[in-house]
């Protein structure tokens, strides 16, 4: 399996301004909205390391938690399932809707579920399913993955939802109005959220002392998908349990502002036991979960609450989109979590980065992204997956700059070869950074040879000047600049 | 060993310090739980805030009636309020795909959070989960003095542990997954109206 | 006070104008300053791109070079940052430790250490856009970001509002990446030629007629761009500015 070339997909993306103009301008803006809101709640520091410690408590106490949510939840009449990858979770889905011979299942957004890859494996086996979040089912029906994990259709125009709609709903082709698509698109899922057998949703924060499982929408559809077909089916990282109601107050007050600076989700959802007439099942999901939560360096990233606000205010995710990272989890977070589900695949992600840091600073639950990134680095290079010619490049650096004679000779050689090169030589396809810039001028000499020349000229003065600085000329460049 | 043996043992296995549990503060010195307060929220998630019934004597007849005329164009209405009679008999038993053709529904909330303008429904408040979500409309009548300041106060309530289900309720369904654009009645209710009352009405 | 220079290995080879005006300032402001002539790198173009054992013989030759100084000053946050927090591909004895600890980037030198706040010598009647570099911002605290709700402050704007006549203009991003980052900048060079392009923009569109920072490395990317896109600003770090330096003195256009 090739690595994500994150850098062709950056260049596809690049290529469509207008595509490329009104992500940056959403995503910015819900990072600005972010600010707002933690500019008019005082205790917002506070509030990140409450949620930050109340995480780490869980997690340092995950089987502790783990069995106790999974007491509650058979105390109040569901029953639990554990599925240790993403294969035993589709398995176990797979054999409770067969049970109730269903034929068509509604499910909220879930990204466990997109990570593991269920809706395919359901569909082989004769089982319809339908996204009912917008976004979902605009990439469902696109058949492409999300591109991001609370707006999964954020890289598209109306224009491209237009034409997916079009396509497979059998809408007008020339109506890009929103308004419209929107309308559509519950006009056309209404039936089948009645007529479906079983509704499926993720988890945004599973209650350990309670057995409440709870869920976040914008579009109630979390809520359709559950309390109208009997049957309601919750895929559950097992990263996702907090101890109590106290603490869920903390994650709530914390995540819709973190990822679209609004306060809350229009709707904040407790499924706690089944209905009258219905039946309610977890699924407990590892899928490598527990092997980070190993990871001396990295089980912090399983403090995630999946917000997206590293997203948003990633200026890298901002210019390449997030279909460019090839995983369901893309910017910042993704490239801290990915590479644990196949480190040769997503190799090149944690280089998909600048290391400004500012995804540390907005993460809502205090993790350390920037520096997890760093750490990815040394792990790729000593498992032998970098590309050869950096390898190479990195290993000739690593001896040239540990001689300063090699050094000199590099520099000296450099600046006394590149002014004469014709630019064709200088600029072509071999040199990535002259692709869109110029290449520094090479001065008439290093600081090196500046320093000993002054030095020179200091020890030959019979009476150096008073406190006075060196004044003599600096270094001109050999053409002007411009 | 079953997934869930492994599981627990792979997750007993880290080499993780144990971190303290922090005790959690309920920040309510910034947050009034006043109708202003609950109102302004509100506004903000796209709900209708409805004082009318602040300043006047309450008469279930007169506010069933009042209900209707906010909505002269609507067919069915459907209440899970004792002494508010809708168009619809609404049981726990009424199957949830019946109130599809429900345009609007009526519900009374049980409490409302000021910070985010929520209110809280339960299967008892509701009867049936899905009338609030498959219904156009959704009218919730909110006595005002069960109005809570923030949700570190609403996450402390005991409704939360009986409770089968329930939602914090904040505006209606909204979406702007399309080019960013705001629409509001996504797949949910299109409008969600709160009309505020000085005491809780029915038994 | 002695101290030693440390000139990172682009400005030695390219901008050696950024390593003399830092020379002099320091030496105005009554430094006395020596510049081990065998320094070549601090290790981080290795390191940050995993890989740390080939850092090492680059990482020892640098504590070779400083082990005697208890001030080593730098011009560049993003190689101050590395020395201090991220030079451990060589065993840590004493003489690490000694010059990890010991390792200042220019403007933290002069703010917090010399508490220098005026520049006599220096006047510059121009609009300057200031960009501070991520490593500056977020890991070396140079000023409040915007992610964090503090109250304002920028070192660097409090050394610079020492200059005569000297003006600042607010971009729309003043803290967004500029897409340098590294070697970044060469395997991910479709992303950060549009991360510099949007940058010099920003700055065009405040109205500056400088952009000045105190990360030479930033500004290299930022011209680099600027130049190709034909655009009308120059580059100066802010030991140039500090040090009095004025375009009449000098050839025409920038560095």
């Amino acid at each position: 399996m090739k690595a994500i070339d994150h850098v062709k997909g950056s260049r596809e993306f690049l290529a469509s301004v207008s595509h490329q103009e009104f992500l940056d301008q959403r995503l910015w803006s819900l990072r600005q909205l972010r600010d707002a809101q933690m500019k008019a709640h005082p205790e917002w520091q506070q509030l990140r390391t409450l949620a930050s410690e109340i995480k780490e408590h869980t997690l340092s106490h995950l089987d502790h938690y783990l069995e106790m949510f999974e007491r509650n939840a058979l105390a109040n009449g569901v029953k639990v399932h554990w599925a240790k990858d993403a294969q035993a979770h589709n398995r176990i889905v797979h054999e409770i809707l067969a049970d109730h011979q269903v034929k068509t299942l509604v499910k909220s957004k879930s990204m466990l579920t997109e990570e593991c890859e269920m809706r395919p494996y359901l569909n082989e086996r004769g089982i319809e399913v339908i996204e009912t979040d917008l976004g979902e089912r605009i990439q469902q029906l696109d058949n492409e993955m999300p591109s991001h994990i609370v707006v999964p259709a954020v890289h598209k125009l109306s224009a491209d939802v237009a034409k997916v709609f079009a396509r497979t709903l059998g809408t007008d082709p020339d109506n890009a109005d929103p308004h419209y698509l929107a309308e559509q698109q519950r006009q056309k899922t209404r039936p089948k959220i009645l007529q479906a057998e079983a509704g499926m949703t993720g988890c945004n924060f599973a209650v350990a002392e309670t057995g409440t499982v709870t869920v976040c929408t914008n579009e109630g559809n979390a809520d359709l998908s559950a309390n109208i077909p009997a049957l309601h089916i919750v895929s559950i990282g097992i990263e996702k349990i907090i101890p109590s109601m106290t603490d869920l107050a903390v994650f709530i007050r914390l995540l819709s502002r973190s990822a679209l600076g609004s306060p809350i989700t229009q709707y904040t959802s407790h499924f706690r036991a089944p209905r009258r007439g219905g039946e309610m099942h977890y699924v407990l999901v590892d899928n490598g979960r527990s092997a980070r939560l190993a990871m001396e360096d990295f089980w912090y990233s399983l403090k995630c609450i999946r917000c997206s606000a590293c997203m948003n205010t990633c200026p890298v995710y901002r210019r390449s989109g997030g279909i460019s990272y090839g995983a369901v989890y893309s910017g910042p977070i993704g490239a801290i979590i990915n590479p644990t589900m196949d480190l040769k695949k997503y190799s090149t992600l944690p280089f998909a980065s600048t290391l400004n840091g500012s995804c540390t600073q907005v993460c809502p639950v205090r993790i350390n992204i920037h520096e997890q990134i760093y750490k990815w680095r040394a792990i790729v290079a000593s498992n032998n997956e970098l590309p050869f010619a950096k390898k190479s490049a990195m290993k000739a650096a690593g001896k040239i700059l540990a001689s300063p004679v090699l050094y000199r000779a590099l520099v000296d050689t450099a600046n006394a070869v590149m002014p004469k090169l014709p630019r064709i030589l200088v600029y072509n396809s071999f040199n990535a950074w002259g692709e869109a810039r110029e290449i520094p001028a090479s001065p008439r000499q290093s600081f090196h040879h500046w320093y000993q020349e002054r030095q020179r000229r200091l020890a030959g003065k019979t009476s150096p000047a008073d406190g006075a600085a060196d004044t003599s000329t600096p270094a001109a460049k050999d053409k002007p600049d411009e | 060993m079953s997934d869930r043996e492994d599981i627990l043992r792979a997750v007993r296995n880290n080499p993780l310090t144990p971190c303290a549990r922090p005790m959690v503060p309920s920040f309510t010195e910034n947050y009034p739980a006043t109708p202003a307060a609950f109102s302004a929220s509100l506004a903000l998630m796209g709900g209708i805030w409805d004082d009318h019934w602040l300043a006047r004597e309450l008469d279930i007849v007169a506010l069933t009636a009042y209900i209707r005329g906010l909505f002269p164009a609507a067919g069915v209405f459907c209440s899970a309020v004792n002494g508010i009679a809708g168009d619809k008999p609404l049981d726990q038993d009424t199957p949830p795909g019946a109130l599809n053709e429900v345009d609007v529904a009526i519900v009374q909330a049980r409490f409302a959070v000021a910070e985010t303008g929520s209110i809280w429904l339960s299967e008892e408040e509701c009867r049936v989960n899905a009338l609030g979500y498959l219904a156009q409309h959704l009218v919730v009548l909110l006595p005002i003095e069960a109005i809570l300041p923030n949700l570190h106060v609403a996450y402390g309530r005991s409704e939360f542990l009986t409770a089968r289900y329930s939602v914090l309720m904040s505006g209606p369904s909204a979406t702007a997954d399309i080019e960013g654009v705001l629409i509001r009645g996504a797949q949910g209710v299109r409008s969600l109206r709160v009309i505020g009352l000085p005491a809780p009405i029915g038994a | 006070m002695k101290i030693a220079l440390f000139i990172p290995c682009f400005i030695d080879a390219y901008f050696p104008e950024v390593g003399i005006a830092t020379l002099e300032l320091l030496e105005r402001l009554g430094c006395d300053v020596d510049y081990p002539l065998t320094q070549t790198c601090c290790g981080q173009p290795m390191a940050n791109s995993g890989c740390q054992s080939d850092a090492a013989g680059c990482e020892a030759l640098f504590v070779r070079n400083f082990s005697d100084y208890d001030h080593i000053v730098a011009p560049s946050a993003s190689c101050v940052h590395h020395v201090r927090e991220h030079m451990d591909a060589i065993d840590q004895n004493y003489n690490v430790r000694h010059v990890r600890e010991s390792t200042y980037e220019l403007v933290d030198f002069l703010h917090d250490i010399l508490q220098v706040r005026d520049f006599p010598w220096a006047e510059f009647p121009y609009k300057v856009g200031l960009h501070n570099s991520c490593t500056a911002l977020r890991a070396l605290g140079h000023a409040a970001v915007s992610e964090i709700d503090t109250p304002p402050f920028s070192k660097p704007m409090t050394l610079l509002r020492g200059v005569k006549d000297i003006e600042f203009v607010h971009p729309q991003r003043p803290d967004e990446c500029c897409g340098f980052g590294g070697t970044f900048s060469v395997t991910e060079a479709p992303v950060s030629a549009k991360m510099g392009y949007d940058k010099v923009n920003d700055h065009l569109s405040a109205g500056a007629d400088f952009i000045v920072s105190a990360d030479m490395s930033c500004l290299m990317h930022q011209k680099g761009c600027a130049q190709r896109m034909g655009a009308n600003i120059q580059f100066l770090h802010i030991a140039q500015v500090l040090n009095g330096y004025s375009p009449a003195s000098h050839k025409a256009g920038s560095l």
